[in-house]
């Protein structure tokens, strides 16, 4: 069964629900069975937010487990480290640098793990991007996610015409010029 | 035409199709959406009540009133609606009424995870349990013709993965329905004593008929495969099975109350080992049991906790799992906090730091037990702080009292609170509440409180008085409330 599946990990108010929805598009538009799974409720207070998109010719669970990932696209790089066990072999990583820090960092109860990037990299398949300053320089700090959306857009086997339908279906008009210029940013990264 | 939907958008978008006129509910994760989405149709009346009771008794009347009807809640949601709904039971339809009960298993966002199918079975309503979006708004128009042909109240169960989950729906028309006229019958709607002796006559001869039903309804379907291994299962853990077992046979039951007993008896046959899946507890192997039916594997082998997936089902049936690299270092976890700029913030932080006894209520301010605050002491349900801080003041006294307070939110104290308070009035409480006012459902998206906003689809509605003042007697008997240690400026001034 050819079921390919991809899980978004960030930090609540990121706009990770805003990736999964552009991704789900774009599938949806390739011909794809879709499906999409969120946990809301818990999502805008900067808890950890897991998003999985699954797609193939027919879909049944719409979670992945532990080793099952083809891709995990991270916003942040902590998270990364926390879900990297979800990697199927051969999987990849896209990440990207930022960090938040959690309660636990900022009460001094623990400390904001090292080289996290490096460490992965010796575990993974990674790319490592600076999505925040690309977001910046297409414009605004909150477009981290497209151009997210434009690193993984590189590995997959979706024309760029229909990633660009898609953030238009996706995106508020207003936004467009920027969210554009963001996925073009990320997709040349 | 076929639309990526969320579960609880299908729900919405089922009752649209079926000509569901009516919908009251009170917000709830996992079920929250769907009374947000169902009040997207001009065709449909939505509103928020104060409780789920509430909401399952206006539900009750529009449709004794001719028109569909629904209500949606999470599964602690239908424990407040319960009284209505077991004898909504007895007393039947006039236009069908669909009652959505969202699970949590796993409890992403819930305080325990009770398994809804009991209650189907205690208060003898038939229960329908979709397994992704598609089936959501399909087995909504199954549950109003169930509720229409036995005169009953059907009840749909979901999941935070089936609610939460978005997959394809195949969009119809509205079926629009005219209301059906209401006729006056007291002995089948008043629930007395001699009306509902007779009627539960009837509540037991309609579940002998749906039980019927149940072995010939399109809802549960058998998938035969491989005959080593069968797989009886309903909702999500149906999804599980065909990830893990794509060959396997599967019984997937659509109808979970009443259950079949003839034709899971006629499944086992066909297959050398019976395995029953199912997250929570296991009703339907009871059920299994209880008739004679051979089941060689079930809870032995999931257990009732939490949630299952693909691989949990893979590990205990003995097969080999996927691998993975794991990082090796401790990962800070990433607890919710409450939002930035949020007042009750600075509240916890003093209640903390006069080490207080908090009696807390179900909220954002939940949020209050948790690092670095570490100001509650105690959760329990909606509305239950100013019940606790009452037997906990009385059986401790004064000096207690001064070093307790009970913190509640607005839209809880308007949900169950406020009868709490209209005990410590009459039991004469020296205890103190604070209710934390503001003006909206928080912790569920900021959904409209009954202390100011107007519901989802009346644009204009009349507002309850603040929740302060509808304590308003009460502190007029009470006040001032006795001193906590070291507070300056005690007792505040007096309220208007």
């Amino acid at each position: 069964m050819n079921t390919t599946s991809i899980m978004i990990v960030g930090v609540g108010g990121q706009g990770t629900l805003l990736a999964s929805k552009l991704l789900g598009n774009v599938l949806l538009g390739a011909g794809y069975d879709v499906k999409l799974s969120e946990v809301h409720g818990m999502s805008q207070r900067g808890g950890s937010v897991v998003t999985y998109v699954k797609y193939g010719d027919k879909v049944y669970s719409p979670i992945v487990d532990q080793g099952e990932a083809d891709y995990i696209l991270s916003f942040e790089i902590l998270e990364s480290a926390r879900w990297i066990s979800y990697l199927k072999e051969g999987g990849h990583l896209i990440t990207n640098t930022q960090k938040t820090w959690p309660m636990p960092v900022i009460t001094g109860a623990m400390a904001y793990p090292e080289n996290i990037a490096e460490k992965l990299s010796a575990m993974a398949d990674v790319t490592a991007v600076d999505a925040l300053a690309l977001a910046e320089q297409a414009g605004s700090a909150k477009a981290v996610n497209v151009v997210l959306i434009g690193v993984l857009s590189r590995r997959m086997d979706i024309p760029e015409e229909a990633w660009l339908k898609a953030i238009e279906a996706t995106v508020p008009s207003r936004f467009l010029e920027l969210n554009r210029k963001a996925f073009e940013l990320g997709r040349n990264a | 035409m076929k639309k990526l939907m969320l579960g609880n958008q299908a729900v919405a978008r089922g009752l649209y199709e079926a000509g569901c006129r009516f919908v009251s509910s009170y917000p709830g994760t996992p079920s929250t959406e769907i009374t947000e989405q169902a009040a997207l149709y001009d065709e449909i009346y939505a509103e928020w009540a104060p409780n789920e009771k509430v909401a399952a008794e206006s539900a009750v009347g529009a449709s004794l009133a001719g028109a569909r009807s629904f209500c949606a809640m999470k599964h602690v949601g239908f424990n407040v609606a319960a009284d209505p709904l077991f004898t909504a039971s007895y007393i039947g339809v006039n236009a069908g009424m669909v009652v959505c009960v969202a699970d949590d298993p796993g409890m992403h966002s819930s305080q325990n995870e009770q398994d809804s199918r009991h209650y189907a079975i205690a208060a003898k309503l038939p229960m329908v349990e979709p397994s992704d979006s598609g089936e959501c708004a399909a087995f909504v128009g199954e549950a109003y013709a169930i509720s229409e042909a036995y005169d009953t109240p059907v009840l749909l169960r979901t999941c935070t993965r089936v609610a939460h989950s978005q997959s394809l729906v195949e969009l119809h028309d509205r079926d629009e329905k005219a209301l059906k006229p209401y006729e006056r019958n007291p002995q089948k709607y008043v629930a007395a004593p001699a009306n509902a002796v007779k009627r539960h006559v009837v509540v037991e001869k309609r579940m002998a008929e749906l039980a019927e039903l149940a072995e010939t309804t399109g809802l549960n379907r058998v998938e035969m495969g491989d005959t080593d291994v069968g797989f009886v299962t309903s909702g999500t853990c149906y999804l599980y099975v065909k990830e893990a077992f794509p060959t396997a046979s599967v019984l997937k039951l659509g109808l979970v109350n009443p259950l079949p007993v003839q034709k899971i008896r006629d499944f086992a046959d066909k297959v050398k080992r019976l395995i029953v899946v199912e997250e929570l507890d296991g009703v339907i192997e009871r059920h299994l049991r209880m008739n004679g039916i051979r089941v060689d594997g079930g809870k032995d082998l999931f257990g009732p906790l939490g949630e299952l997936s693909q691989n949990k089902l893979r590990a205990a049936m003995g097969e080999a799992l996927p691998k993975f690299v794991a990082y090796d270092e401790a990962v800070p976890g990433r607890p919710p906090v409450m939002c930035p700029g949020c007042p009750h913030r600075g509240l916890f932080t003093v209640l903390s730091k006069l080490k207080l006894t908090v009696l807390g209520d179900i909220g954002c301010y939940t949020l209050g037990s948790g690092a670095p605050l570490n100001a509650v002491d105690a959760v329990l349900c909606m509305g239950a702080s100013i019940g606790m801080a009452h037997g906990y003041t009385k059986m401790l006294g004064e000096e207690a009292a001064r070093r307790s307070v009970a913190v509640i939110g607005d839209s809880t104290f308007m949900h169950s609170g406020i009868t709490g308070v209209v005990n410590l009035a009459y039991n004469k409480s020296i205890a103190t509440v604070l209710v934390l006012d503001n003006s909206i459902t928080g912790m569920t998206g900021h959904q409209q409180c009954r202390t100011r906003k107007p519901t989802r689809s009346a644009s204009r509605t009349c507002a309850v008085p603040r929740a302060s003042s509808a304590c308003a007697w009460w502190t007029r008997r009470t006040w001032p409330p006795p001193r906590p240690p070291s507070a300056r400026n005690w007792p505040p001034t007096r309220p208007a």
